[in-house]
């Protein structure tokens, strides 16, 4: 069935398609009361993390995931990436007409699915419709807990600390133009939630400094931002920088750098030198880190910088402008 | 020799200062990502030259570009670098009610100009030897084909003649920005994917001709370090040597050569910063014309007020010493044609901090 702007009526459309599509899939005690706000137990924390995001890919499915995966992996990671422990999320659709209920469908069962993995349960929603072509836009908002005694940001990396990457650079960037271009290769998305991964790791006591999940600016944006905050250098080895076949050749060929794609299932973690190997072990033996690796140290300075294989050093700045492919 | 010891090799260069111009764009890329001007000793000073493709085109051909994807039912097919170079007064991605299709093979516009017959699409055959065979593939297939619908607007260039124009002396020694600056080119690292085309032999004949040695390199670090020690250990003799040997002959790719010369003859071809070189270019020939989309006569050279792009296209200039360097112009909003593309010399001493 295709979605009129009757579903967006906020009539029994309206009702139908929440109930038949979207709670039959989010289905929990606080979502089931369909009140006009859920009420949530603080638990014994004193801090509420909170942030949100907005999700407009094209092609909504693509290898290795979808939107719906990606906008709860997507805010769930934002929250760990403070450290926080995720518990709750909203969901507001924004529905061309035209689209498929089927294809509402699917997006909500992979939503459900990620969110189970991610640990948290979608408590409030939305759904509006607009007239359109078949697009489909998410809206997610994360609340999580932080436990006493855990700051994470990107201000507190410290002078001595090793930068470590939780796996390959450029997959889920590499996914997405593929799909767009119609270029067939072996690269997939690697959208995913980091809970278990970035639990682990605070369980075990490692000292966090700062995190970031690696998105939209590739890592050489997100580490010139934790460079300027912190006020340190930030110092990358190039051969550490783990790749996959598939995305070093699709880069090759467009002549696009691994170090401004993004990815969605990727964190960067700057943490004291001596508890590097620990931390890489824990990453590593946790879903979606086997490729981990420490890419880089942090010193007294300003920016970034790259050592090239040669020895040679470059300084590696934020995206700029949005990276058009080269012309030969 | 390995890599380690070519780095070491070079840092122990002590002989006289010298600058050496690499001439192609994607060698100032690799040149760049590879940190190799980091590792050269003060007295090497590398610096980029006329051989990306979209830097040295000029304003007019923009210009008409801009004209055409506002033309009723034309649409103008480009790669993506393009569509930021700015023409007399804009550029075609900010032009309201430009009709722009960005494509990454040439090969994309047969399958745009059959699905939509009744637009006439126009392709930016903008590129140097290396692209051009592609060019007289895509001609050959309108052809075959019988698309009558695709055209070309050609911004064709040739290797060796604007090298001899840099050569010129009263061309180097004048109106530098600063007045020590590359007075003179002491060496040429010469263009990799070009010479793949045209074979090493027409950088020899060109060595002879200017009396400096060319070093045709690949695009990974030891072939481009093993040509910068070639060049300076030279003490100026006037030699090539081919450091890319596994796709560069003395003679050039024959078949491609061929397929060029098929549908595109020699040209006097107008490049950004430097004027009307004769015979630097390519065109249509005289048989195929009816595919070209008016691309003769543009030549206009427009360049923005206080952009030293065309100075720094000839390696007479820094891009830092530009002065709107990093400051009105940077790659999030690009005056000259040098900081929009991925290949340009500008781009590339901004995003790297290249000295």
């Amino acid at each position: 069935m295709k979605i009129t702007l009757a579903e967006g009526a906020g009539g029994v459309s309206t009702a139908r398609l929440i109930s038949e599509v979207f709670a039959k899939h989010f289905q929990n005690p606080i979502l089931a009361g369909m009140e006009d706000a859920a009420v949530l137990p603080t638990e014994s924390f004193s801090q509420i993390a909170l942030t949100t995001d907005s999700f407009v890919v094209t092609p909504l499915f693509f290898k290795g995931g979808d939107i719906g995966r990606l906008a709860v992996a997507g805010t769930v990671n934002d929250l760990l990436m403070r450290g926080a422990t995720p518990r709750y999320l909203t969901a507001a659709f924004i529905i061309e007409t035209g689209t498929d209920t089927d294809t509402l469908e699917k997006i909500a069962r992979s939503m459900a699915e990620t969110a189970k993995e991610a640990g948290v349960l979608i408590v409030a929603g939305d759904t509006k419709v607009v007239e359109g072509d078949g697009q489909v836009f998410i809206n997610t908002t994360g609340v999580g807990f932080v436990p006493a005694g855990v700051e994470i940001s990107a201000s507190r990396a410290e002078v001595g600390d090793v930068v470590l990457l939780s796996g390959t650079l450029g997959d889920h960037h590499a996914a997405l133009l593929s799909a767009r271009m119609g270029i067939e290769n072996a690269v997939e998305s690697d959208a995913a939630p980091l809970t278990a991964m970035v639990q682990e790791l605070l369980s075990a006591g490692i000292r966090l400094h700062a995190m970031r999940d690696v998105t939209r600016g590739g890592l050489g944006t997100v580490l010139t931002e934790i460079a300027e905050a912190s006020g340190v250098q930030i110092e990358l080895e190039e051969e550490s920088l783990p790749l996959t076949p598939a995305v070093k050749s699709f880069c090759g060929l467009l002549g696009l750098s691994p170090l401004y794609m993004g990815n969605e299932g990727k964190l960067i973690a700057l943490l004291p030198a001596e508890e590097a190997e620990r931390a890489i072990e824990i990453v590593r033996s946790s879903p979606y880190g086997k490729n981990a690796a420490i890419i880089g140290t942090v010193a007294a300075g300003d920016g970034v910088i790259l050592r090239t294989p040669l020895g040679g050093r470059r300084k590696i700045g934020p995206l700029v402008g949005e990276g058009l492919p080269r012309i030969c | 020799m390995r890599t380690a010891d070519l780095v070491q090799a070079i840092a122990a260069y002590d002989g006289k200062p010298l600058t050496i111009m690499e001439v192609c764009g994607t060698h100032t890329a690799a040149i760049s990502e590879c940190g190799i001007p980091s590792l050269l000793p003060s007295t090497i000073r590398l610096i980029s030259g006329p051989g990306c493709p979209v830097c040295v085109t000029v304003s007019a051909y923009i210009d008409r570009l801009i004209q055409l994807a506002t033309s009723p039912n034309t649409c103008v097919v480009s790669f993506g670098d393009v569509l930021r170079v700015k023409g007399s007064s804009g550029d075609l991605r900010s032009t309201k009610g430009a009709r722009v299709e960005m494509v990454y093979t040439p090969f994309r516009a047969l399958e745009l100009a059959e699905s939509d017959p009744y637009t006439t699409f126009v392709f930016a055959a903008v590129g140097f030897e290396t692209t051009a065979p592609l060019y007289a593939l895509l001609v050959e297939q309108i052809i075959a084909r019988g698309i009558d619908n695709l055209k070309l607007l050609t911004a064709l260039k040739t290797m060796p003649a604007v090298i001899r124009t840099l050569c010129q002396e009263d061309n180097t020694g004048g109106n530098a920005c600063t007045a020590d600056f590359f007075s003179t080119i002491d060496g040429f690292i010469a263009p990799g994917h070009v010479a793949t085309v045209t074979g090493s032999a027409l950088f020899g004949e060109l060595a002879q001709e200017v009396g400096k040695p060319f070093a045709v390199a690949g695009f990974t670090a030891p072939s481009l370090l093993a040509a910068i020690l070639a060049l300076a250990g030279s003490a100026g003799r006037a030699e090539v040597y081919n450091f890319y040997p596994s796709a560069v002959t003395a003679e050039g790719n024959l078949e491609a050569l061929a397929k060029v010369d098929r549908y595109f003859e020699p040209c006097n071809a107008a490049w950004r910063g430097l004027g009307t070189i004769p015979h630097s270019g390519l065109r249509l020939r005289e048989a195929f014309a009816h595919l070209d989309a008016g691309s003769d006569a543009l030549t206009a050279d427009h360049i923005p007020a206080g952009c030293h792009c065309g100075q720094v296209i000839a390696g007479k200039c820094a891009p830092a010493n530009c002065p709107m360097f990093g400051k009105a112009c940077t790659p999030e909003s690009p005056i000259g044609a040098c900081m929009v593309s991925m290949e340009g010399a500008c781009y590339h001493h901004y995003i790297n901090d290249r000295r």
